[in-house]
């Protein structure tokens, strides 16, 4: 049990795949100005990497080394249309606004990552968890993002008024530069400082130190 | 002419495949310390996308689409459930196919662009303008132009990004920011700077 919630929780913080690995960050950038959308797209990323995961972990020692990335792309593009197919049906509305994005899971590295990385070594439900661990430490940043990006660049959450706009009688001025793209890279890298001034282990070597500043000594 | 040349001033800088539609970021972000590497990726992006955009619009349009496989036949046939995994196999057999070709007829590139050919194929931002192109119903002489615009675009981005990373080194950042940190906030200011180009309708 102890294993499982390893799996489960190390990717959230200790490794997460987009703070961390840098990996998945295209989807992380554009679609998190709305918290419904980026919710349904986590859920839609967790469930094709875990599925993923599952499936080729099933058939790991039946894929021949060298055509091992066209085997893990079929399977993985197959249920990344399954996906599409499904959001078409439920959820037409999120669907358009989140338009190739749901087609381009297919090449986001996580799910190409873990599969590589991790489902072609170890058995099927262990990387199953896996799957869903690195999909929901994808959920925790995009989750961060898009409640900051949509409460302050528009004061709603889920399309509900939280921060009453002064352009409609209330008293809260939107901060317009959350509603641009930019500024989702801003708060990324904002909470990759938060989290590596938490987890200490995280922080990249510099290439140069800088010198101890010097001060000139008396009448030198 | 002045249409197509439009449509690729519009491909390079307004809708720049990196900074503005954020295709192919973790590439982007991965492969931007060193601005010879950058150029060396940069152009194989440029030579795959005006490649693949072009070859999947012709699949699309007389394979995938609805009522495409008329010439066969086959009035009532729509395909295009099928499209992302057609694509995706365009792209990986082109860039192989690519890579040997290169190998065998031009050893001097190919030893130049190295281990970043095979990278191609997962970099979204080659799936990302056949998606796009297809979403925006480009005929076969606008995907060219837009395929090419998109990767040149593109390269500009990562040797852009590249140098301001070389220089960036020689700087105080604070511990926490150091290295990933740093150059998200660095990509958001080059993207707040694209984004001026933002008003030009062309």
């Amino acid at each position: 049990m102890d294993a499982v919630k390893d799996t489960l929780t190390t990717p959230i913080f200790k490794n997460n795949p987009i703070a961390l690995q840098i990996l998945g960050i295209c989807s992380a950038l554009a679609v998190t100005s709305s918290l419904q959308v980026t919710l349904v797209m986590c859920i839609a990323l967790t469930s094709v990497t875990a599925f993923s995961n599952l499936f080729i972990s099933l058939i790991r020692k039946h894929i021949p080394g060298s055509i091992r990335i066209i085997v893990q792309m079929t399977i993985i593009a197959s249920l990344v249309i399954l996906v599409d197919e499904v959001l078409k049906a439920v959820a037409y509305d999120i669907s358009k606004q989140l338009s190739v994005f749901v087609g381009l899971i297919i090449t986001n590295c996580i799910v190409m990552g873990r599969a590589e990385a991790y489902a072609m070594k170890n058995p099927p439900v262990d990387s199953f968890f896996d799957g869903i661990g690195n999909g929901l430490g994808y959920s925790v940043v995009l989750i961060f993002v898009a409640v900051i990006r949509e409460l302050f660049g528009a004061g709603k959450l889920f399309g509900f008024e939280i921060l009453p706009l002064v352009t409609e009688g209330g008293w809260y001025n939107p901060n317009g530069l959350l509603l641009l793209p930019p500024s989702a890279f801003f708060l990324i890298g904002l909470f990759i400082w938060m989290l590596r001034a938490w987890d200490a282990k995280q922080v990249e070597e510099p290439d140069f130190r800088m010198a101890k500043h010097t001060v000139a000594e008396e009448g030198a | 002419m002045e249409y197509y040349l439009g449509l690729f001033v519009r491909a390079i800088f307004i809708e720049n495949m990196a900074l503005s539609v954020f295709l192919g970021m973790c590439t982007f972000l991965a492969v931007s310390k060193k601005v010879t590497a950058a150029i060396g990726l940069g152009i194989a992006v440029i030579v795959v996308l005006t490649i693949t955009v072009p070859v999947n619009n012709l699949i699309y349009n007389y394979l995938l689409a609805d009522g495409a496989l008329a010439w066969a036949g086959l009035p009532d046939v729509d395909l295009s459930f099928l499209g992302l995994l057609s694509y995706i196999g365009v792209i990986a057999a082109l860039v192989q196919i690519l890579e040997m070709f290169l190998d065998k007829y031009v050893p001097a590139l190919y030893n130049a662009l190295g281990v970043f050919l095979p990278l191609i194929t997962v970099n979204c931002a080659i799936l990302g303008a056949s998606l796009l192109m297809v979403e925006r119903d480009y005929n076969f002489g606008e995907s060219v132009v837009f395929g090419a615009g998109a990767g040149v675009g593109w390269a500009l981005a990562i040797v852009a990004l590249a140098g301001i990373r070389e220089k960036l080194k020689y700087s105080d950042v604070p511990d926490g920011l150091q290295g990933l940190g740093i150059t998200f906030i660095t990509v958001g200011l080059m993207s707040l700077g694209f984004m001026a180009l933002g008003g030009i309708d062309l």
